[in-house]
């Protein structure tokens, strides 16, 4: 039975566009001026109930909500996968609640929601990434108390972040983060990148885009306006550097200059590296862009 | 006659002791006196007649009540030790007036030789002359070489006052006050430090010395100072 | 290290060194304050309590400058104020009434009033601080490495070698093991955690040194070790230094001039062998007499 049989009259129940109420997307919108008039600083935002579970890409998911419009063309991935579970299921609830156009192609989208990878194709300046992150707080590390982060991002004291890599170089011989690597915005705040892999972090710096991040669970946003500067925090004499994938290519398009995922086919017991970026893969394979040789890493 | 280094005006000196219900105790009163550039100033008197107080005022250890001590330095600038501020009488202590007392303040780990030496190396002399001019002084006031590297603080109480004697001497004060510094040596070891004094004394340096050996006492001095627990006036040798 | 001891000798120690630090009618209240604070409490009053509004007068009128180079000994027993002041110094309290000048900052200027932000980066370069207890001195779940390494960094300086080379460096001068470097300060013993301390508190060799009661605590033979340590080190790059403490051996041997304190007020100050052996204040004899 549907609401209009049982109240005719009624008009049926619709969704708002896009789920949220308009007063709740105003008030993420407000956050995400702050958060671009304060490149790297967390802003809170009153984050409302939702139908996916916190832990799911509910903070990537709100700010898509707040600024999607009819018009815009709408890309989503994880593990930069279009096809992966996740990605599937927010495409389906903000495509039941729209009706935008989607897209696996990053060079067609307007907006572009992703959990832990960029694309490989730099995004252009009309272009939104917004990314899905676990644990917006770099300091959570080292300390543990939110009253006392707060006061080290306010006084620029980041000594115990810095120490805290001395000691990783001790015991490692480096540093030996891998995603979510700590970074300097705009030679001010340190962030978080969301779990982004080192090698993504290059595109940040200096991106045409506005890149903006949430996290549901910590409901807090914060934001990357482009032309900023991203540095990856390092020691003078131990430079940064992304992962390498010197003397590999991906199984399927043959680019040795993107990012690899590591699949293991169970049946053949055989491993073999494929392009994270899928949406870049299938172009490739279409023949749309050539394949990539390795610029970085 | 050269111009005096240091002239003593109405120097006086009266303890308040709070702590005994404000009893007041006169150390001495109303002492002058004149001393120039190689003089010795010897002070005698009976025990009690504020002797040791009177070179403890000099030295500002304590705090004169009535009464300045001018005194020229260096650079031919007067300064009235009664009243000089701390910085000024600091600064005056390093460089240019020496103390010996009985007690030498010992630092537990440092050498004789380095305790000595430093002296130099803090006014700024080379580390290697400092050693050398170290080690000749040693000798000459019979402390055995194995002693060297080791602390005074396990030296007996002669061997104690050798070091102390020899740690104000090679800073070549310009001014040197002594209160009974060879008491406790033997008299060989004495006629030794009375040696090094007596030389350091023709070398110019203004001395104010305490000794119970009378005898000595008039060697050394060019004039005496005599206290008494009632009176002190100055006189002749 | 040792840049101070390029400077020549006469001007380090010699009476026309600069005042480093001016401390002005300095002040520490805890609590609301009412207009009979002051008048009801110090040291003639025997009590840094207000009996009307039940505030702490912790500091009041403290007045007294530094040189380049000095030792000053803070003496006085438990409530006298000591310790807050160089909290206050140290900018880990903050003031209620007074200034604090530091020579150099801001054509010596109050720094008082600075953002916290600014007066940490001012003690990172200016000061170094050595905590009677090590617990608030060292952070005792990393390395006593990363200790030494922590002041280098907040006084942004990234270049890991040298970071490790002076934070081993110092270490190695105050004479902890070369194998106890990437230890747990947890680990080792109190006097050694001292001693990290005191590295710690050297590594951007710092113009002033605030030692608070470092050796109160541990074992005489060790404590003759530190003072040892922290009289050589003074010797040798020539820093100012402010000693905390209730013993008077401790002040004989290392202050040049000392400063009496008892219910939050400067009841004398003179210098050190003046104020042990011709002490003028009646609480101050009391203290000297009381000592064995």
């Amino acid at each position: 039975m549907t609401l209009e049989e049982l109240l005719p009259g009624s008009g049926g129940f619709r969704y708002n566009f896009a789920f949220l109420d308009e007063g709740a997307k105003r008030e993420v919108r407000r956050a995400l001026l702050k958060a671009v008039a304060l490149p790297g600083h967390q802003v809170p935002f009153a984050s409302p109930e939702l139908p996916i579970a916190r832990g799911w890409g509910t903070g990537g998911l709100q700010i898509t909500m707040s600024l999607i419009g009819p018009n815009d063309v709408l890309k989503i991935i994880d593990q930069g996968c279009d096809g992966s579970v996740n990605a599937v299921n927010l495409r389906k609830l903000l495509v039941a609640t729209t009706g935008v156009r989607t897209t696996f192609d990053s060079r067609e989208a307007t907006i572009l929601q992703s959990r832990h990878r960029l694309p490989e194709i730099p995004l252009k300046p009309h272009q939104v990434a917004v990314l899905q992150v676990p644990l917006p707080e770099p300091l959570r590390l080292v300390e543990p108390s939110e009253i006392a982060t707060r006061r080290m991002h306010a006084e620029g004291d980041y000594a115990r972040m810095w120490v805290s890599l001395y000691e990783d170089v001790i015991q490692n011989g480096a540093i030996s983060l891998t995603a979510g690597y700590p970074c300097r915005v705009n030679n001010t705040y340190i962030m978080s990148p969301s779990p982004l892999p080192r090698w993504d972090l290059p595109l940040l710096n200096g991106a045409e885009h506005l890149t903006l991040l949430g996290a549901g669970r910590e409901k807090r946003v914060y934001a990357v306006p482009p032309c900023t500067s991203v540095q990856p925090l390092e020691f003078e004499d131990l430079p940064f550097t992304v992962e390498s994938f010197a003397g590999m290519s991906c199984a399927r398009c043959g680019s040795s200059g993107t990012f690899l995922d590591e699949i293991y086919d169970e049946k053949t017991g055989l491993s073999s590296r494929v392009c994270s970026d899928s949406g870049f893969c299938v172009l490739v394979r279409e023949g749309a862009i050539q394949p990539r040789r390795p610029t970085h890493g | 006659m050269t111009p005096a280094m240091i002239r003593c005006e109405g120097l006086s000196k009266t303890f308040l002791m709070h702590i005994r219900g404000g009893t007041r105790i006169e150390a001495f009163r109303d002492v002058s006196f004149q001393l120039s550039a190689g003089e010795f100033l010897g002070i005698r008197g009976p025990s009690g007649a504020g002797k040791s107080s009177f070179l403890r005022c000099l030295y500002r250890t304590y705090l004169p009540s009535a009464g300045a001590v001018w005194y020229t330095d260096s650079a031919e600038v007067t300064h009235d030790l009664a009243a000089a501020d701390e910085h000024t009488i600091l600064g005056l202590r390093r460089q240019e007036i020496g103390y010996i007392s009985q007690f030498f303040p010992v630092i537990p780990r440092v050498s004789a030789l380095d305790t000595i030496a430093n002296n130099m190396v803090f006014r700024g002399f080379p580390r290697e002359a400092s050693l050398e001019r170290t080690r000749e002084l040693l000798e000459r006031l019979s402390i055995p070489r194995r002693l060297w590297e080791m602390s005074p603080s396990t030296f007996s109480g002669g061997e104690k006052q050798r070091i102390n004697i020899i740690h104000a001497i090679i800073a070549r004060p310009r001014l040197l006050l002594l209160d009974e510094p060879t008491s406790s040596l033997d008299s060989a070891t004495a006629h030794e430090a009375v040696l090094l004094i007596r030389e350091l004394k023709e070398k110019g340096t203004a001395m104010i010395g305490v000794f119970h050996d009378t005898a000595l006492l008039s060697s050394l001095s060019d004039r005496v100072l005599t206290m008494s627990p009632a009176r002190a006036g100055e006189t002749g040798p | 290290m040792g840049e101070h001891a390029d400077a020549s000798l006469a001007e380090r120690i010699g009476t026309g060194a600069g005042v480093l630090l001016s401390v002005l009618d300095l002040e520490k209240r805890y609590g609301p304050g009412c207009e009979a604070c002051l008048e009801l409490t110090g040291p003639q009053r025997s009590t840094n309590i207000c009996p009307r509004c039940r505030s702490v007068i912790a500091l009041r009128g403290v007045s007294f400058d530094l040189r380049e180079g000095e030792i000053l000994g803070i003496v006085g027993e438990s409530g006298s104020g000591k310790s807050t002041l160089v909290q206050c110094i140290y900018f880990d309290q903050d003031v209620s009434h007074g200034e604090i000048r530091v020579n150099g900052q801001n054509g010596g200027c109050d720094v008082t009033g600075l953002p916290r932000s600014e007066k940490r980066r001012l003690r990172s370069r200016l000061m170094g601080m050595v905590y009677q207890n090590p617990m608030q001195g060292l952070r005792l779940d990393i390395t006593s490495g990363a200790n030494v390494a922590e002041k280098l960094l907040e006084a942004d300086v990234f270049h890991f070698a040298r970071i490790r080379e002076r934070a081993t460096g110092l270490l190695a001068r105050t004479e902890i093991p070369a194998a106890f470097v990437d230890r747990l300060p947890r680990t080792l013993s109190g006097g050694m955690q001292q001693r990290i301390q005191i590295a710690k508190a050297l590594a951007n060799n710092p113009p002033l040194v605030l030692l608070d009661e470092v050796t109160s605590g541990l074992d005489v033979s060790v404590q003759a070790r530190v003072l040892d340590l922290v009289r050589e080190l003074q010797r040798e790059l020539g820093m100012s230094m402010i000693v905390v403490s209730h013993d008077m051996g401790v002040i004989r041997l290392l202050a040049d001039r000392t400063v009496v304190m008892k219910d939050g007020g400067i009841v004398e100050q003179g210098l050190t062998d003046q104020i042990l052996e011709d002490p003028q204040h009646p609480y101050t004899q009391l203290l000297v007499h009381s000592t064995l």
